[in-house]
């Protein structure tokens, strides 16, 4: 019977989740141990933002991390060595005389380098950290990191599996020319005929869209993979386009592209816009259409950074409530665990849906970019 | 969170310029290619489907116009032969009567004739008959010469008052 079978596979998918939630949680508790400060006190925010932010290992789960290399730009060339001597040093218990503990307690050192949340600076004569006194901030100089991070590795994880699948597609394709598409291939041709039917094609017209079809096939199957790995447990919690340092240079490429195919009616457009009086063109539209070339690509940068993170946030913080509560009381927690597991699920189908859909809006956008920047006089 | 870390610049420009440039060369152009060349070959072999029934529909209509016009033919040989049988009988029924009355009026004519020739026999006998008859009796009254006298002194006197 089709409809039970359709019911055995919802519930089972929901059971995965539901299952994946709670090995996610059981995964955070270590980092969240990580975050407790000295008064023994969960701080929610700081695991947040440690668990957003990149990592020079990717944690899998408890003590178990795959470690990448660090590489820094220093004064005497290039220096590429385990961050494994970060995490895990030889025991140093040397301490900072009058620092803040705060400060203090998360130094990670190798060689005359110090990593604080990530960063990496040179140790300072005393082989420790200076503070600004007001703000805290370090103010030791760094070397430049050109480190394989957890997010760099998710990004060339990403790329093989796009280069891996759509290798094997062609192939299908070249294959059985002429026939009908069939297993993974025909998985993916819906895909790559939405984003020319649906994306480029409107946006640009339907002969000038071949040329930019390779870029933004390539962008939207590279922000959807990368949004989806996000979402896997246990395989380091990526988050590639919650990575400003990323879809900065994913609209950097759509500015650059944009501003190299634009035509002689787009550059006029926004230099010398028809029919309207001389005075406004000069001190506000010109201008503005000026900005607007910056702004646009920024725009598409901050809006998937942007909206990445958020949904990492939300599934943190439920996870953090049930650390909040579970301080207090044990059965409080496990309550409140349950409550808070069902609305991950919850957001974790919203995470499927926008991972797709933030894909599909930045392809969107940068298709109408191009097409504006080639589009035809019609005025 | 927001800080850029230009090492992550350089390695996403070169990771993703890498992806795009392999996957434009080796998939995508590949893809594109096969699936237009899929998309015409599909929309020609509809477009012949499309032709092809039309042509059946033509050819269709013609043989059906070959057929009306067969039926149409048929009929009126039918028609025809009907007619012609109709008018054979007709003639035959009308020549047939003709005959008959031809033979019947040559039949009766024929009556005609014998019966006539049949009385004229029969007045010629009675005639003979009867002067025979009337000669024996005459010859019998004029055995005696006293009637003879008489008979002619009757005569006389008719004729005489005729003269009168």
């Amino acid at each position: 019977m089709p409809y039970k079978a359709f019911t055995y596979r919802y519930f089972s998918f929901a059971l995965s989740l539901l299952a994946s939630c709670l090995l996610f949680v059981s995964g955070l508790q270590a980092s969240a141990e990580n975050a407790e400060t000295d008064d023994d006190h969960f701080n929610a925010g700081e695991m947040i933002m440690e668990a957003i932010a990149d990592a020079h290992e990717i944690h899998i789960i408890g003590d178990f991390a795959i470690y990448l290399p660090v590489i820094l730009y220093t004064n005497d060339g290039f220096d590429i060595f385990s961050s494994k001597h970060f995490y895990h040093p030889e025991k140093d218990t040397t301490n900072m005389e009058g620092l803040a503990r705060e400060y203090t307690q998360e130094l990670m050192r190798h060689k005359n380098y110090i990593m604080l949340h990530e960063h990496i600076y040179y140790a300072n004569a005393e082989g420790g950290l200076d503070y600004d006194p007001e703000t805290g901030a370090v103010l030791n100089e760094a070397p430049f990191d050109i480190s394989i991070t957890k997010n760099v590795a998710g990004m060339f994880l990403t790329g093989l599996i796009m280069i891996l699948v759509f290798g094997s597609v062609a192939r299908a394709y070249k294959r059985k020319p002429g026939q009908a598409p069939k297993g993974l291939q025909s998985f993916m041709e819906p895909l790559i005929l939405f984003v020319r039917d649906e994306v480029a094609i409107p946006s640009i017209g339907p002969k000038k869209a071949e040329r930019f079809m390779p870029f933004l096939l390539s962008i939207f199957f590279f922000i959807w993979i990368a949004n989806m790995l996000g979402l896997i447990p246990f395989i380091g919690e990526y988050n590639v386009t919650g990575t400003i340092a990323i879809t900065l240079v994913l609209a950097g490429l759509v500015f650059i592209i944009t501003t190299f195919s634009g035509n002689r009616h787009y550059w006029g457009h926004i230099l010398w816009p028809a029919g309207v009086p001389i005075l406004i063109k000069v001190i506000i539209l010109v201008p503005v259409e000026i900005l607007g070339i910056f702004i646009k690509p920024t725009v598409l940068m901050i809006r998937l950074t942007a909206n990445m993170t958020a949904g990492h946030i939300i599934i943190l913080s439920l996870v953090s409530l049930i650390f909040i509560f579970g301080q207090n009381s044990a059965i409080v927690g496990y309550s409140v665990g349950l409550g808070s597991t069902l609305f991950m699920i919850f957001m974790y189908l919203i995470k499927f849906l926008v991972a797709f859909l933030q894909a599909y809006v930045f392809t969107l956008l940068a298709a109408l970019y191009f097409g504006d920047a080639v589009q035809d006089a019609h005025h | 969170m927001l800080d850029v870390n230009f090492g992550t610049v350089i390695w996403a420009s070169i990771a993703f310029l890498t992806v795009v440039f392999i996957l434009g060369k080796f998939a995508w152009k590949p893809i594109l290619t096969a699936i237009k060349e899929r998309e015409d070959s599909i929309e020609t072999a509809l477009k012949s489907a499309q032709k092809a029934k039309e042509e059946m529909a033509a050819l269709k209509a013609d043989n059906e116009e070959l057929l009306k016009q067969a039926r149409l033919e048929r009929d009126n040989m039918l028609k025809k032969a009907k007619e012609t049988q109709e008018r054979i009988v007709e003639e035959a029924k009308g020549k047939a009567n003709e005959e008959y009355q031809r033979i019947l009026d040559a039949a009766k004519e024929s009556i005609r004739n014998e019966k006539m020739a049949a009385l004229t026999d029969i007045k010629n006998q009675v005639a003979q008959l009867s002067l025979d008859i009337a000669v024996k009796l005459i010859r019998k009254e004029f055995d005696d010469p006293d009637k003879q006298k008489k008979l002619i002194d009757q005569y006389v006197e008719e004729a005489s008052t005729k003269l009168n």
